[in-house]
């Protein structure tokens, strides 16, 4: 029989089906913040259109004890709020789920469903009979349904109101509709339905040390607790939270008390070939600085990341990486990037990457990619995408450590200079991983030397030699290789008798967690090793040699991250076997179990 | 770019300047242009402007993107970082490396191939954001290391080496950046060294983005019958609309016009440029007049001169308002917000 019908406590997922621009985006993220609140563990997807107003955009939220944080595909109640998808929305309820729609109008009879149950409450007939102004009628709906969602759901209606307060401090007639649209909804559900329903939410303490924050913030977050001044950037979905949110942590931290100017400077530039060319100009300068983008920007930025690997430039690039090929679904997520993020640029070249899996991670992990960029003078790009940077997640709050300095690799001052003799040379001598000690201009005339992305021996100076050529080349790719130990090392999950190896990274991890635990419970244990950066070191080597065979796990048709495993360890490529989900939105657990069960 | 060192040897009765530097120390390593580029002539009157302007070598970044021109910045001031960057880049290079320290004295070197088509996008944003540079465009109208295909500055008419007339309408650099709100703009010939060196001097001494755009003929695939970038046509054709001086720091000059028709700007640091104005009431600070003169002259006129300047514009970082203190001289401690804050302000994330 259907389990819904079952009394289910903190474990459900809810889909709110809306058109986008209408306001839905706030009640969809109160309800969210709201059960956070009451301490249980939760998580939210937007699954929104690359347009600003009209389209279908749908709002996931999914409950579980546990603490699965993953996607799920069965939703116990739709909350369907917009009439041209009503027919899709409705087919993906599970048997005996349930349905809230707008009863102000009839629902198609052809769309009705026997194994679900409807819940219509008149949402616009409500809010027409207690709101004038039609813009806040529309917005009030959205409200209204949060409200009659606290009612079937059992939110805490003090946590909704103190939320509410806190969102409208200080704008009481905003506070007072959305109270009284709130209640409106809450008061039908109460008065004409069985309430709760029988999955409902009871509060728990899983949240007392987690925050609920999107990655985007949390890596803006992280280039500021980095002492990074400069950034450039070109407006790009969905990277452009990144620099919202680095300017106004700006404002807030970073105007300086005394003089009052401000300690930083944000650059829009004309495009990415500009944005990665100011970033390289900076760092090239002794500023950390850094710029965020997606595929399409990263794309044009090739032609500057090969400079910056060649002409051993520091510099940060946040990767937040969306649906392509081309433009691709701007609005999806996918790791689609990696392939071309890992050998940037024509002619041989290769770049260190961090995969965060969450946006705690985010933030770590943005002021390694400034630490790794100046120790190993090389860019390094941080590849986040779009459900890690544009989703709430709950993760573990976030701590820093006062002791941190940052690193700013070897760079000689006026004094070391002064002690030299000789001509300073810049790329000789190098230390045990292969860096050469910089200068910066502005500080000695004995420091001088030229920057060139043409043929350079090792003291700096043009060559068309070949062996001077070489060696120059021969030892990036050591230094290169030498990074390996300093990124961070995968997380490794071992499991009682596991027979195979499951391997993926970034925001893959929670969807591969529940399918690991669930294959479990089935009789399948497998090892699970995330990987957390590139080039990839002994673990993952270690790993590889373990098993087998291995599933790689990961949003992209081509495996990319199987190839780049292939390419760059010792694997034998048939070891390794591939679970794709790659038609933009986040995987569920589902999937992956599927995905491994139909190859074993 | 291969580099050959010059030889040190300097003579003991050598000239030198506040700094006891002669102009050997503001030379770089040889130039392997080819014999007769008006690149080098240029390379030599930016040698003469820094060593008469006292500038402390070490304080000066010299960037370039690609091509013959930008081979340049290895030929002059050793003591300075240089950076030759990818075609078309220098300005966004620029940009970010200003916008680390805003305290040294950038010098951007391309040419018209670089400027004018492959990096027109960066140069015209850098003139929108007015980087405190100076940008000297080395036009000879050909592409000199691809072996003489046209540029985006050729004339209307100008024929190629092989006899072939380029068709297309030339893009102007000064007039491009009239249009977009350049602060300092100037024409000049790389054979007029007694008016070349005074502009790069005022150029260097702006606070802002000043354009520089130098007829530079090349004597290889662009200096033939036919050229309108040739020795002989920028001679010919060469109408100084201002002949600039530029007088160390002064006090309490402002920007005037005197009745002898000459024009005193006082620039930021307080030195003086004096124009004297061939034409007569030729304002400099005016940019419509400006517009409006260059639209009456001849259209085969090479019109030179420091032609507009504008001193008190806003630069990047006046924009911006950014620290009086170069950002990347901040210390770490001042930037990073601490762990109690991190601590309180997670709160907001509840």
């Amino acid at each position: 029989m259907h389990d819904v019908l079952r009394t289910r406590v903190n474990d459900f997922a809810v889909k709110l089906a809306n058109v986008n621009g209408t306001g839905s985006a706030s009640a969809n993220g109160l309800l969210m913040q709201a059960i956070f609140r009451m301490g249980i563990p939760v998580c939210g997807k937007n699954l929104f259109p690359s347009n600003i107003q009209g389209l279908p955009t749908w709002y996931e939220i999914r409950v579980n004890k546990e603490g699965y944080s993953a996607r799920a595909l069965d939703y116990d109640l739709m909350v369907a709020m917009n009439s041209q998808t009503y027919d899709r929305d409705i087919k993906e309820v599970r048997p005996g789920g349930y349905l809230l729609y707008d009863s102000s109008w009839p629902l198609d009879p052809d769309l009705h469903r026997e194994d679900i149950t409807f819940l219509g409450v008149p949402l616009a007939e409500l809010c027409n009979q207690n709101f004038d102004d039609p813009r806040v009628r529309i917005l009030m709906k959205n409200i209204a349904y949060a409200g009659a969602m606290v009612a079937t759901l059992d939110i805490d209606m003090d946590v909704v109101n103190a939320l509410l307060e806190e969102k409208f401090a200080g704008k009481k007639a905003l506070a007072d509709s959305n109270r009284k649209a709130l209640l409106l909804g809450y008061q039908y559900a109460k008065d004409h339905f069985e309430c709760p329903l029988p999955f409902r939410l009871e509060k728990m303490d899983a949240n007392k040390d987690k925050i609920l924050i999107d990655g985007n913030t949390a890596t803006a977050l992280g280039a500021i607790y980095a002492g990074c001044t400069v950034a450039a950037w070109y407006p790009i979905t969905p990277a452009t939270s990144v620099m919202d949110g680095f300017k106004g942590f700006c404002e807030q931290y970073r105007k300086d008390p005394e003089t009052g100017k401000n300690n930083y400077l944000i650059i829009q530039a004309e495009d990415e070939l500009a944005a990665i060319g100011m970033v390289l100009g900076a760092s090239w300068n002794g500023a950390r600085a850094f710029t965020s983008t997606a595929g399409p920007g990263l794309s044009l930025m090739n032609e500057l990341l090969g400079f910056g690997y060649y002409a051993e430039i520091p510099a940060v690039v946040v990767d937040v990486q969306r649906v392509g090929p081309s433009t691709g679904m701007p609005t999806r997520t996918q790791q689609s990037d990696v392939m071309m993020a890992a050998y940037a640029s024509h002619g041989d070249t290769r770049h260190i990457l961090l995969f965060p899996a969450n946006p705690n991670e985010c933030f770590h992990f943005a002021v390694k990619a400034f630490d790794l960029a100046e120790r190993f003078q090389t860019p390094v790009i941080l590849m986040s995408d779009l459900d890690i940077g544009m989703n709430d997640w709950v993760v573990p709050r976030l701590t820093w450590d006062d002791s941190y300095k940052p690193d700013r690799g070897r760079v000689l001052n006026a004094e070391d200079l002064e002690k030299k003799i000789g001509k300073f040379q810049r790329y000789n001598q190098e230390d045990e991983n292969f860096v050469a000690a910089r200068t910066l201009p502005g500080v000695s005339q004995k420091g001088a030397y030229f920057t060139r992305g043409s043929g350079h021996n090792k003291f700096g100076g043009y060559t068309e030699i070949p062996d001077e050529y070489q060696e120059v080349m021969d030892r990036l790719k050591k230094k290169h290789a030498a990074a390996a130990k300093f990124i961070p090392e995968p997380e490794y999950v071992p499991r009682e008798g596991a027979k195979f190896g499951v391997i993926a990274m970034g925001g893959c991890d929670p969807a591969v967690r529940e399918a690991l635990d669930q294959l479990d419970r089935q009789g399948t244990p497998a090892d699970y090793l995330r990987i957390r950066g590139f080039p990839f070191g002994e673990v993952v080597e270690r790993f590889l040699a373990k098993h087998d065979f291995y599933f790689v796990v990961e949003q992209s048709r081509d495996a990319q991250l199987r190839s780049l495993l292939i390419l760059e360890t010792a694997v034998p490529k048939e070891k390794l076997r591939s679970v794709l989900v790659y038609g933009g939105f986040p995987l569920s657990s589902r999937h992956v179990v599927q995905g491994i069960l139909s190859q074993i | 770019m291969p580099s050959i060192a010059k030889p040190i040897a300097t003579h003991p009765t050598l000239q030198r300047n506040a700094l006891g530097l002669t102009i050997r120390d503001y030379e770089g390593s040889m130039s392997t242009l080819c014999a007769g580029c008006g690149h080098d002539s240029i390379t030599a009157a930016i040698i003469r402007a820094l060593w008469e302007l006292d500038t402390q070598p070490h304080m000066v970044a010299k960037l370039s993107g690609i091509g013959c021109s930008s081979k340049t910045p290895t030929y002059f001031l050793s003591g300075a970082h240089g950076f030759n960057s990818a075609h078309g880049r220098m300005p966004a290079i620029v940009t970010g490396a200003g916008a680390a320290d805003r305290d040294l004295l950038y010098i951007g070197v391309s040419g018209d191939g670089d400027s004018l088509s492959i990096g027109l996008g960066q140069m015209c944003h850098a003139i929108r954001r007015n980087i405190r540079m100076a940008y000297i465009l080395e036009n000879n109208g050909v592409y000199g290391l691809t072996k003489g295909q046209f540029s985006a500055s050729s004339d209307i008419g100008s024929k190629s080496k092989r006899g072939e007339p380029n068709r297309m309408a030339p893009i102007d650099p000064v007039r491009l950046a009239l249009s977009l709100g350049a602060t300092f703009i100037a024409r000049s010939f790389s054979g007029d060294k007694e008016q070349l060196v005074p502009i790069l001097k005022a150029a260097f001494t702006h606070r802002g983005f000043a354009l520089v755009d130098v007829v530079s003929p090349c004597v290889t695939f662009n200096d033939h019958e036919g050229s309108t970038k040739s020795y002989k046509h920028t001679r010919k054709n060469t109408l100084r609309a201002t002949q600039a001086d530029w007088v160390p720091p002064q006090s309490e000059i402002l920007a005037q016009i005197s009745k002898s028709g000459t024009t005193s700007v006082a620039m930021h640091d307080g030195s003086v440029v004096h124009f004297s104005t061939v034409p007569k009431d030729y304002d400099p600070t005016d940019r419509r007049k400006v517009a409006a003169y260059l639209d009456d002259q001849p259209a085969n006129a090479v019109v030179t001169g420091l032609l507009y300047i504008d001193p008190n514009a806003p630069d990047m970082h006046e924009l911006g308002q950014s620290s009086p203190t170069p950002l990347r001289d901040l210390a770490y401690e001042k930037l990073c917000p601490g762990s109690a804050e991190l601590e309180r302000m997670q709160e907001e994330f509840r």
